[in-house]
């Protein structure tokens, strides 16, 4: 059993602190007296969550799933307390269903929203813009351009929530997730709990009842844009080059100041609904009116409707982040002026041509034995998941055929099986799937599949972690989100309840490559629905336990490559040779060392060398590696 | 303190400790007054892949990315990292680098290179190379964790503040978390600015 996280003692107020943006949120959020705060893990949004759960009195939760959070977190607004809900873009698309209704219904306690854009996909499946949330629900949007504004807009979010009675987005982007910079910090205000008062016309929303519940909607849309006419958070910057006046928000806003510091700038910080007059006014005192959003042109279509005239998306790139190197020499271009100076070549800013580095999967993850055995078995598509084990795609296994959405394997895989052409009939289709994705979204696949009657072999990995975003607990490992013990779900039992039969239920080892070969070669024969789960731990949370290391006895390794293809990052070719075997055929030998200072153990490797080459390490030529 | 904005940019790979070190550098600027942000272009960099760690103090900060050409001062954790990203130095910067090669599964498994010589790919776009075996000055000094302090010891020369405020920074650190580790800590930063000094400028 791990130790349980410890608390934090909160930094006094009126500190100056060096805080990303989320740990900018998570403490607005202590301040504003927040009492529930619910999230799923999701790069860039993570350390919301993360941060906060030190923080004393305020309840936290990992939930399933965002749907699942953000319900969690309307539920306690509607009893009066002011809660917390933090997701990723793509964990409102799955937590849309109840936004979409709580508009209507709004709150009681503030409910503040944080949604994470990926500008930039540093590690997503898509680039989103959330402002679109705000216009569809008609709810407000907040966004901050750095760690000091994602403080103070959260505590604003509070306030105006109240105020409306309605949920607040703020919106934030990577580039001000992760982002660290000063923060001047205030004290903590409590907010007891109003109770939930019963009242069915608001909180039941059935047809009749919603139906009123719209126009009121509307109003306080109409109310909010007088709101955000007259808000500090949209302001306005004088500047003496007036050829070209900018709208900017978010990182996008720092950006622009950079880039043109003689610039006039409309800041937005209260975005949408967005302040159509003071826009109009602003408009009138500029040559040009330039919009800079990332990553949609929201603000631009909203101002352009109001016949207001701008550019925007016609000069700027629609994807991506609009950081100086973008805007310097669009914009120089837009004025008809002479390239920017040092930004673009001389030969010294061309980028050097370096081997690509993608992300790998760790030194001995369990994930390894899976795709090294899913890469010896042909005939076979794979569908797969959201995780690490979506580097399974990569080289050297080219073990993985899709990967959309959280749970997604479950249905892609049925639909692939149900859908296959003729000439396919014989393809046996797999589905890869890991322990939190499963839980967040893949079981009702999983169910559909079973009830369907489809013929998918299911790998279930089971590493006890939402391991892509750094091994947070989740209901797979018993560990709550301050590392106590919780209630353990067994997932032999899960599946098998929701309609998988017992015996095309295995649990397996993942680093016993035979058993795990075996096995599957076996189900992908039965023409139902199978789940290998397999059992050990991700090797970053405390449960991987490190084995002694391995080395490779040079004189026998006889080249053949096999322990290369297990994909491990501490096994290394250390020589290259072209040989003509007895046969005629041409083929590559590769002789390997392992960085033994890397190697945990885990066996991996040694069973599919032929020659025995691999052995234990002397422990006298080992280095301890232990983390900072 | 005048209005310029010092640009100092660390790079290296996921799960060596280039966002720490950044974080350190950002520690010392602050405590000298300055306004400071620092921001990763990290991606999936848990898993070994490129991080670039971007750090811009002065007077007052705005945008917290560095832009191509105009980085004061280049740390590479790793000698193709190094490489990767020299083109985001001032013309004639220094670049403080450690010799270490972490050759990626790309490499070993045949679809890429590594590149021959990138030091001197460095120095033929006129940059000013140090570097220096990190790993070897730790391990020296019994303790391969101290390579990053060893790092920062390398930089502590190069920077806008006097190299007291780095080390300062650096022992703050471990006198909070770690206080056996001060002692060893010192020395390691020591042995950096030595390693600088007595490769000097090629």
């Amino acid at each position: 059993m791990a130790a349980a996280t410890p608390q934090l003692v909160p930094q006094p107020a009126n500190s100056r602190l060096l805080l990303s943006g989320n740990e900018a949120v998570a403490r607005a959020v202590w301040e504003s007296g927040c009492r529930v705060a619910a999230a799923y893990p999701g790069t860039p949004s993570t350390e919301m969550l993360e941060v906060l759960s030190t923080y004393p009195d305020i309840y936290t939760e990992w939930s399933v799933n965002e749907k699942v959070s953000l319900e969690v977190t309307a539920g306690a607004a509607f009893a009066g307390s002011r809660s917390f809900c933090a997701m990723k873009h793509v964990g409102m698309n799955v937590a849309s269903d109840a936004l979409m209704t709580l508009t209507l219904t709004g709150v009681i306690g503030g409910l503040v929203i944080a949604i994470a854009d990926d500008v930039g996909l540093s590690s997503s499946q898509n680039e989103q813009d959330s402002r679109y949330w705000g216009r569809f629900a008609h709810l407000p949007i907040f966004e901050p351009a750095d760690s000091q504004e994602a403080y103070e807009m959260t505590k604003l979010g509070f306030a105006l929530s109240e105020k409306f009675q309605m949920p607040v987005i703020v919106r934030m982007t990577t580039r001000i997730n992760h982002v660290k910079a000063l923060v001047t910090v205030g004290e903590r205000e409590e907010h007891a709990a109003a109770g939930f008062k019963k009242e069915p016309a608001r909180w039941v929303m059935a047809p009749s009842g919603a139906a009123k519940r719209i126009p009121l909607m509307f109003e306080r849309n109409e109310a909010l844009r007088a709101e955000a006419e007259v808000s500090p958070l949209n302001s306005i910057e004088t500047g003496k080059d007036k050829r070209a006046g900018f709208i900017a928000s978010g990182p996008a806003w720092m950006h622009v100041r950079e880039s043109f510091p003689d610039a006039p700038v409309l800041k937005l910080g209260f975005s949408c609904p967005v302040p159509v007059e003071k826009i109009r006014a602003f408009a009138a005192t500029v040559d040009k009116l330039v919009v800079v959003e990332e990553v949609e042109p929201l603000v631009e279509m909203e101002i352009k409707a109001a016949g207001i005239a701008c550019f925007g998306k016609d000069i700027l790139p629609r994807q991506g982040e609009l950081a100086p190197n973008i805007l310097k020499p669009a914009i120089a271009k837009f004025l008809g002026e002479p390239e920017p100076q040092g930004l673009t070549p001389p030969a010294r800013i061309t980028p050097a041509q370096v081997f690509p580095r993608p992300p790998t999967m760790c030194v001995a993850c369990p994930h390894l034995g899976v795709y090294y055995t899913l890469s010896q078995i042909k005939n076979v598509t794979i569908a797969g998941d959201i995780g690490c084990y979506t580097l399974g795609a990569g080289h050297p296994w080219n073990a993985l055929d899709t990967t959309i959405s959280m749970g997604a394997s479950m249905g892609i895989a049925l639909g692939l099986d149900k859908g296959r052409a003729e000439s396919e009939k014989d393809k046996r289709i797999l589905a890869v799937i890991g322990d939190s994705t499963f839980m967040h979204m893949g079981m009702q696949g999983l169910l559909n599949m079973v009830y369907n009657r489809g013929n998918v072999t299911v790998l279930l990995l089971d590493n006890r972690a939402v391991g892509m975003t750094g091994g947070q607990n989740n209901p797979g490992n018993g560990r709550d989100i301050h590392n106590q013990e919780a209630p353990r779900v067994d997932f032999a039992k899960l599946v098998e309840a929701l309609g998988v039969k017992k015996e095309r239920i295995h649990v397996v080892d993942p680093y016993q490559l035979p058993v795990l070969f075996k096995t599957l070669r076996e189900e992908i024969k039965v023409p139902e629905v199978s789940v290998i789960i397999t059992n050990q731990p991700c090797v970053l949370i405390d449960d991987y336990k490190k084995q002694r290391p391995y080395a490779v006895i040079s004189d026998k390794c006889t080249g053949c490559g096999n322990c290369v293809e297990v994909g491990c990052p501490a096994i290394h070719v250390t020589r290259r040779e072209k040989v003509i075997k007895p046969s005629g055929k041409e083929v590559e030998l590769q002789f390997v060392n392992i960085e033994t200072a890397a190697c945990t153990g885990c066996g991996l490797c040694v069973q599919p060398c032929a020659p025995e080459a691999i052995v234990h390490a002397d422990p006298a030529r080992t280095v301890r590696l232990v983390k900072h | 303190m005048n209005d310029k904005v010092t640009n100092i940019l660390v790079v290296g790979i996921g799960g060596q400790g280039v966002m720490t070190a950044t974080e350190i550098l950002a520690e010392a600027a602050i405590a000298l007054g300055n306004d400071a942000k620092k921001t990763e272009v990290a991606g999936m960099a848990q898993r070994g892949g490129v991080v670039s760690s971007h750090l811009r103090f002065g007077a007052k900060v705005l945008s917290p990315q560095i832009m191509p050409g105009t980085a004061d001062l280049l740390v590479g954790f790793e000698a193709a990292e190094a490489m990767r990203w020299c083109h985001m130095l001032k013309a004639g910067g220094p670049v403080l680098m450690n010799t270490a090669r972490l050759v990626p599964p790309v490499v070993d498994i045949g679809l890429y290179d590594y590149p021959r010589d990138p030091i001197g790919e460095i120095e033929s776009r006129g940059f000013e190379v140090h570097a220096f075996d990190a790993l070897a000055i730790a391990l020296e000094l019994g303790d391969v964790r101290l390579g990053n302090t060893v790092m920062l010891g390398s930089i502590a020369d190069h920077l806008p503040f006097p190299p007291q405020m780095l080390l300062d920074a650096i022992l703050r650190r471990f006198s909070a978390r770690k206080p056996h580790m001060v002692e060893m800590n010192r020395k390691a930063f020591e042995a950096g600015r030595a390693a600088v000094k007595t490769t000097g400028r090629s």
